[in-house]
C-alpha cells in the first residue's frame, strides 16, 4: 500500500463523482484529475491507489496515465507554460516565443527551469486558433500573444 | 453580396453574462422545452430528421438518422453523449458555446435525450478547456438548482435528466466517437471496430447516440420554431448554419455564424477583414487541419458547403479555416502538421503509427536539404498505404493534408533539395 490517499475534501468529491457513472471504470479520468489537482503530478503511489479504488491493477492506471498528455509524471514546478506550436500559431509567431522563453528561462521544451519554478512544454493545438499565438498558464489560457505580453507575464510569476 | 451573418446558435452570444440563468432565461433559453415535451419523442426526431441538420463535428452526417439508429425503448439504459473534445487544429467553436451560452447547450441536451429516451447525458470536453469546464459546470449546477434538470424536467415534466461533465486528458483521438466511449470507460482512446451495418453507439454495451455540441445546440431552434425556420438558411443539401472558424493572419479572426453556401474568399474578405498587414492568401486549410488544402485559386472558387467543397477537391470538416500568408513555406506547414499527426496518433493501426512517423521523418529529411524525388514518392507512397486501411478516419485524414500538400506545392519541396 502506497503513501498517496486523497485529502478529505476529494474523497468526497470523489464519492460524489463516482455516482454519476454506471460503472467505477469511468472514474479513471475524474480519479487520476483529482490526484494531480492535489499533487500537481501523478506518481506512482497515487497510481497503486488509484488502482486500489477502481478495481484495477496498477499497470493499468500506468497504461491509461500515459497515454493522455496531460497527466504529469514527475513534478513540473511551480509554473507550467504551455506553448501551443501547431499551425495557426506557428504562422502568428510561435517559434518566436519559444526561442524567448529559451533566452529568459533557459529552459526548452520538456525542461524545468534550475530553481523549479518553471516547466515549459511545447504542445499540440489547445483550440485557441483565433487568439493565436497562445499559452497556457497552469491551464489558464493567455492568447494573441506577444513577447512584451509574455514578458510581463513570467515577471508576475518571479 | 456581402456576406450576412446569421444568429441561431450564437443569438445571445453578444449579451452581457449571457452564461447566467436569470440572463439566458430573459433571452429565451429553455422556451423549447414546453413545446419538446407536448409532442412525442418520434416526432421531435421527425422534425429533425426534415430540417436536415447535419453533425457539425467534421463529418457532416445527418443528425435525424442517426438518432434513428436507437433501438426501440426497453429496460435497458439508453445514453446520449456530447462530444465537446473539439482537438483539431483550426476548430474552436464549441468553446464559444460553452463559454457565452452553456444553457443552450444543457437546453438541447434536454430536447435530444428526450428524443432518444436517455436520462444520462455525459459531456465529453478536452482537458486543455479547464476554464470553459468550470463555466458549463456552473451553467449545470444552476440548472439543477433551478429544478430544470434533474428528477423532473423544468420541475414539471416527470422525465429524469441528468447530465455530467467529463473531463478529457489531453488525447485529440478522443474526438472520434468510439475512442471518446473507450475514454469515459477508463480506457486508452482506442477507436473501435466498427460493424458492417449502420447501428448506435454502445456505452457500457448500452444503447447511445454521440452528436457534437453544435449540433445539439441547434436542436432547441428546430424543435421551438420547426423544420422550416432552419432549412429557410443554406443550400438544399446542407440547410442551416454553422459556426465556422477563421484563424491565421486575417484582420478579424474568431467564429461567425453563417449559413452553408457562402462563398470561401467573401467571408474571408467581408467577415475575416481580409489579410493584416499588406500579406497576400497563399492557401487555405478549409475545415480543420484534415481537410485538403486549398491554393488561392481554389479558394475564389470554394463555397462553405459540404458538396461543394467535395466537387473542388476538399472537405468542409468542422468549418475552421486557417488561413496560411504568402511567405510561408509550404514544407514547413506540411512539418507542422504532420508532426500533430505524427504526436496523435493512437497508436493501435501500425499503417497510421508508422507512417505517421515515417512521413515526418521524410519531411525534416527534405527540411535538412538530404531529401530528393525519391522521397516525395515516399511519402505519396506512404499516404496510398495509410488511406483506407485503419480502424478509424485518423489515418485517411492524414492522408488527405500530406498528400494534398505535396502535390500541390512538389516545387517547393524539390527547391529544398535543389539548393
Amino acid at each position: 500500500m502506497g503513501k498517496f490517499k486523497y485529502t478529505e475534501e476529494n474523497e468526497k468529491e470523489f464519492q460524489r463523482i463516482a455516482k454519476k457513472y454506471p460503472k467505477i471504470d469511468a472514474m479513471m479520468l475524474p480519479a487520476l484529475w483529482l490526484v494531480q489537482e492535489q499533487e500537481g503530478w501523478v506518481s506512482p503511489d497515487a497510481m497503486v491507489f488509484v488502482a486500489d479504488k477502481l478495481g484495477k491493477t496498477p499497470i493499468q492506471v500506468y497504461e491509461f496515465a500515459t497515454f493522455y498528455t496531460m497527466f504529469n509524471l514527475k513534478p513540473i514546478g511551480t509554473y507550467h507554460i504551455e506553448l501551443c506550436k501547431t499551425l495557426s500559431c506557428m504562422v502568428m509567431g510561435a517559434p518566436e516565443l519559444k526561442k524567448f522563453i529559451k533566452d529568459t528561462l533557459g529552459i526548452g521544451p520538456g525542461e524545468t527551469s534550475a530553481d523549479g519554478k518553471f516547466h515549459f512544454s511545447e504542445v499540440e493545438c489547445q483550440g485557441a486558433c483565433g487568439g493565436a499565438p497562445m499559452i497556457a498558464l497552469n491551464n489558464q489560457y493567455h492568447e494573441n500573444m506577444s513577447i512584451e505580453k509574455l514578458e510581463k507575464i513570467i515577471k508576475e510569476c518571479k | 453580396m456581402a456576406v450576412e451573418l446569421v444568429k441561431i446558435v450564437s443569438k445571445n452570444f453578444d449579451i452581457p453574462d449571457s452564461h447566467k440563468l436569470e440572463v439566458a432565461l430573459k433571452n429565451g433559453r429553455y422556451e423549447s422545452i414546453d413545446k419538446a415535451f407536448s409532442m412525442q419523442p418520434d416526432e421531435i426526431t421527425e422534425e429533425v430528421c426534415k430540417s436536415g441538420l447535419r453533425g457539425k463535428g467534421g463529418g457532416g452526417a445527418a443528425c435525424g438518422p442517426k438518432w434513428k439508429l436507437m433501438p426501440p425503448i426497453d429496460e435497458r439504459p439508453r445514453y446520449l453523449i456530447v462530444n465537446g473534445d473539439e482537438s483539431e487544429p483550426g476548430t474552436f467553436k464549441d468553446r464559444q458555446i460553452f463559454q457565452y451560452d452553456p444553457h443552450l447547450l444543457i437546453e438541447g441536451i434536454i430536447c435530444s435525450s428526450y428524443a432518444i429516451g436517455a436520462h444520462d447525458a455525459y459531456i465529453y470536453i478536452r482537458g486543455e478547456y479547464k476554464w470553459f469546464i468550470d463555466r458549463l459546470n456552473e451553467a449545470i449546477d444552476e440548472a439543477y438548482e433551478a429544478g430544470i434538470i434533474g428528477e423532473k424536467v423544468m420541475n414539471k415534466y416527470d422525465y429524469r435528466i441528468d447530465i455530467t461533465v467529463h473531463r478529457g486528458g489531453g488525447a485529440y483521438i478522443c474526438g472520434e466517437k468510439s475512442a471518446l466511449i473507450e475514454s469515459i470507460e477508463g480506457k486508452r482512446g482506442h477507436p473501435r471496430l466498427k460493424p458492417h451495418g449502420k447501428e448506435c453507439e454502445w456505452f457500457y454495451g448500452m444503447p447511445a447516440t454521440v452528436n457534437n455540441v453544435e449540433t445539439i445546440s441547434s436542436v432547441p431552434n428546430i424543435v421551438l420554431n420547426g423544420y422550416e425556420s432552419y432549412t429557410k438558411w443554406g443550400t438544399e443539401r446542407a440547410p442551416g448554419t454553422m459556426l465556422f472558424a477563421m484563424s491565421g493572419p486575417v484582420k478579424n479572426p474568431g467564429v461567425y455564424e453563417l449559413q452553408y453556401g457562402e462563398k470561401m474568399l467573401d467571408v474571408i474578405n467581408d467577415i475575416g477583414g481580409g489579410m493584416r498587414d499588406g500579406l497576400k492568401l497563399k492557401a487555405v486549410i478549409p475545415g480543420g487541419a484534415s481537410c485538403p488544402i486549398l491554393t488561392a485559386e481554389e479558394v475564389e472558387k470554394a463555397q462553405l458547403d459540404y458538396e461543394s467543397m467535395w466537387d473542388i477537391g476538399s472537405t468542409l470538416g468542422t468549418g475552421g479555416m486557417m488561413i496560411i500568408p504568402e511567405g510561408t513555406s509550404m514544407v514547413e506547414v506540411a512539418k507542422n502538421l504532420i508532426e500533430f499527426y505524427h504526436h496523435e496518433s493512437c497508436g493501435q493501426c501500425t499503417p497510421c503509427r508508422e507512417g505517421t512517423g515515417w512521413i515526418d521523418k521524410t519531411i525534416k529529411k527534405i527540411l535538412e536539404g538530404n531529401g530528393s524525388d525519391a522521397d516525395l514518392d515516399t511519402i505519396i507512397d506512404v499516404c496510398g498505404t495509410m488511406n483506407g486501411k485503419t480502424i478509424c478516419v485518423f489515418a485517411p485524414a492524414v492522408k488527405d493534408i500530406i498528400q494534398s500538400i505535396v502535390e500541390k506545392y512538389r516545387h517547393e519541396f524539390v527547391e529544398y533539395f535543389k539548393n
